[in-house]
């Protein structure tokens, strides 16, 4: 029988059309994998109850010959996206038991198609950090080595694809969140056009950034999830269909795509603390590109050096705001003031700290402590004023760029997986985020491909390369990523 | 620049967070450490707020009023009240 993890979800699709396996045979391979390694991996938070009873109905309709992309695939999802009625905690104390009262966008899409959620994720405490080490609920291990961090803050949706506990994965983007764990999973990870999927239902973090994305097996994989997610939602008001910055309409690719041109500012490869593993294979991965017959061109993007500088700015500053609503009150963790008194004469106050200072985790707290501070009086100039000018400096300078070229190629991450705790200072954690943050302040898709391994204490750990392109041109991201993974187009 | 332990304080303050003193005396440092670094903002200078397009974003208004389309959650909102008396919500007194 085939095995779940000889497949993509492109594959699956036609096995479960041509009747060769069932979506019960399909999802009993995903559950399989989970109850063999979920423990030792702590990937999955909850699995949920109903599985079986999602496949058969899968099934009824795949039999009826009424089967769609997403018909009776297993997947996962990060657990800052709510489905109605199932657990959402965003990995927090603060939502432990918290039950989602709506269904997001962007996953009622896809159970409008009868695709499968095996269950929520894990992932760091809503979605701040880039290890699952800020998870309330323990870290997620690498399935490649389970010494080493599976990177975040979707850390266990891009672990879940690894470990062939789900074909694909619903994972959300800030400043990297897809990207990096999936590079460090040896995944296919998509971090859309700002507004081009729905964010409604999605636990927001960074509003102006947050976006929500698929991580996969395949770049053919990637594109089938966003092409059922996507679209322009009335209860999302940033929601858009993307027009490209120099007003051309986006559509197919007319052009061969080996007339694409491919931008590397080497530049910023000079910058310290860049492993040498993803040195040479990122020099690797350009050569391959030149032989696969695209035009590498060295290109300056000048500002670009200060996006961590903006995004960790801007970020902590919508942080600040968008955490507010977790007081205690109307959903959620509630702690009265003090023990000591009766109920009663405890006040709302006491409620709002004790609850705030209980449930939630160390960085959330730092990064509403930071953004309360960049947002505070005096220091709104100096820092959000000036960051948002900054913001427009680097879309700018995106906006020429990708008039010579029609892709920015940079290594997805500086370093492949590290040891579990083995960063200790905050500002440590943040020097990850340096290639990927960029493509979320200027609002334009990227996506990261694997592109081989780093060997490590005999271990082979997965290195990612991220190709970024113009408001709304996927597309090109896709083609160019089939090409070099070698996938049949 | 140096933020203090009573900065630090008055910021919990203000995010409705209760802090240990310890915390309170660790969170000093690192976000010293933090701002520190995104203090880098202030050298960029090409960056004013007249550069900022106000016009790209717009504010995106509707009718405040319940949409028909939008399935009913009232009993699945009022279930995650963490107290309540009936299909009130019941807080503690504010003063």
């Amino acid at each position: 029988m085939t095995q779940i993890e000889d497949l993509t979800i492109k594959e699956a699709r036609k096995l479960l059309d041509s009747k060769e396996i069932s979506a019960k045979e399909l999802t009993e391979g995903a559950l399989l994998q989970i109850e063999d390694k979920n423990k030792e991996l702590n990937i999955y938070l909850e699995v949920y109850d109903d599985i079986l009873e999602q496949a058969k109905l899968a099934q009824k309709i795949i039999d009826q010959g009424d089967s769609k992309d997403l018909t009776g695939i297993p997947l996962a999802i990060k657990d800052n996206i709510l489905i109605k009625g199932k657990k959402a905690s965003a990995a927090s104390k603060i939502l432990e038991n918290y039950k989602a009262t709506y269904t997001a966008t962007a996953a009622k899409k896809i159970l409008e198609q009868n695709g499968i959620f095996i269950g929520r994720t894990n992932m760091d405490e809503f979605a701040m950090g880039g290890s699952t080490e800020n998870s309330a609920f323990g870290v997620t291990r690498n399935p490649h080595d389970p010494e080493k961090v599976a990177g975040g803050s979707s850390g266990g949706s891009a672990a879940a694809v690894a470990a062939n506990m789900a074909l694909g994965a619903l994972g959300s983007d800030t400043g990297g969140s897809i990207r990096e764990p999936a590079s460090f999973c040896g995944c296919v990870g998509l971090k859309p056009t700002y507004g081009s999927v729905s964010r409604y239902g999605l636990m927001a973090m960074g509003s102006s950034l947050d976006v929500i994305g698929p991580i996969t097996k395949s770049v053919a994989d990637a594109e089938i999830i966003f092409n059922v997610i996507k679209g322009q939602d009335k209860y999302d008001s940033t929601s858009h269909i993307p027009v490209r910055h120099d007003g051309k309409s986006v559509g197919s690719l007319q052009d061969s795509s080996r007339d694409l041109r491919i931008g590397v500012p080497y530049h910023l490869l000079e910058q310290d603390g860049i492993s040498r593993e993803v040195k040479e294979n990122f020099e690797e991965s350009v050569e391959k590109l030149k032989n696969l017959g695209f035009e590498i061109k060295d290109i300056k993007l000048p500002n670009i050096d200060k996006s961590l500088t903006i995004y960790y700015i801007i970020m902590p500053a919508e942080v600040s705001s968008n955490m507010a609503r977790y007081d205690g009150i109307k959903y959620g963790l509630s702690l009265d003031g003090n023990p000591s008194t009766p109920l009663r004469t405890s006040n709302l106050m006491e409620v709002y700290k004790k609850t705030r200072g209980e449930g939630l985790g160390p960085e959330v707290r730092r990064r509403i402590i930071l953004g309360t501070y960049v947002l505070s009086a005096g220091y709104y100039d100096a820092y959000y004023g000036k960051a948002m000018a900054a913001r427009e400096v680097i879309k700018n300078e995106f906006n020429k760029a990708f008039n010579e070229v029609n892709v920015v190629l940079t290594p997805t991450a500086p370093t492949p997986a590290w040891k579990i705790g083995e960063k200790t200072s905050p500002l440590e954690n943040y020097l990850a985020d340096i290639f990927t943050v960029t493509a979320n302040i200027a609002g334009i898709p990227a996506i990261s491909i694997p592109s081989g391994f780093a060997k490590i204490n005999d271990k082979d750990l997965p290195i990612g390369i991220q190709l970024m392109s113009a408001h709304g041109n996927e597309n090109v991201l896709f083609e160019i990523g089939k090409n070099f993974l070698g996938e049949t187009t | 620049m140096s933020i203090s332990k009573e900065d630090i304080k008055k910021l919990a303050d203000l995010a409705r967070i209760e802090m240990t003193e310890k915390e309170i005396e660790k969170l000093s440092t690192e976000i010293d450490d933090i701002l520190d670094y995104i203090g880098q903002i202030s050298h960029f200078t090409k960056a004013s707020r007249d550069e900022f397009d106000e016009n790209q974003i717009r504010n995106v208004m509707r009718e405040d009023e319940s949409d028909p389309e939008k399935p009913d959650s009232r009993e699945e909102l009022i279930g995650e009240f963490p107290e309540r008396e009936g299909d009130y919500l019941k807080v503690k007194k504010i003063l």
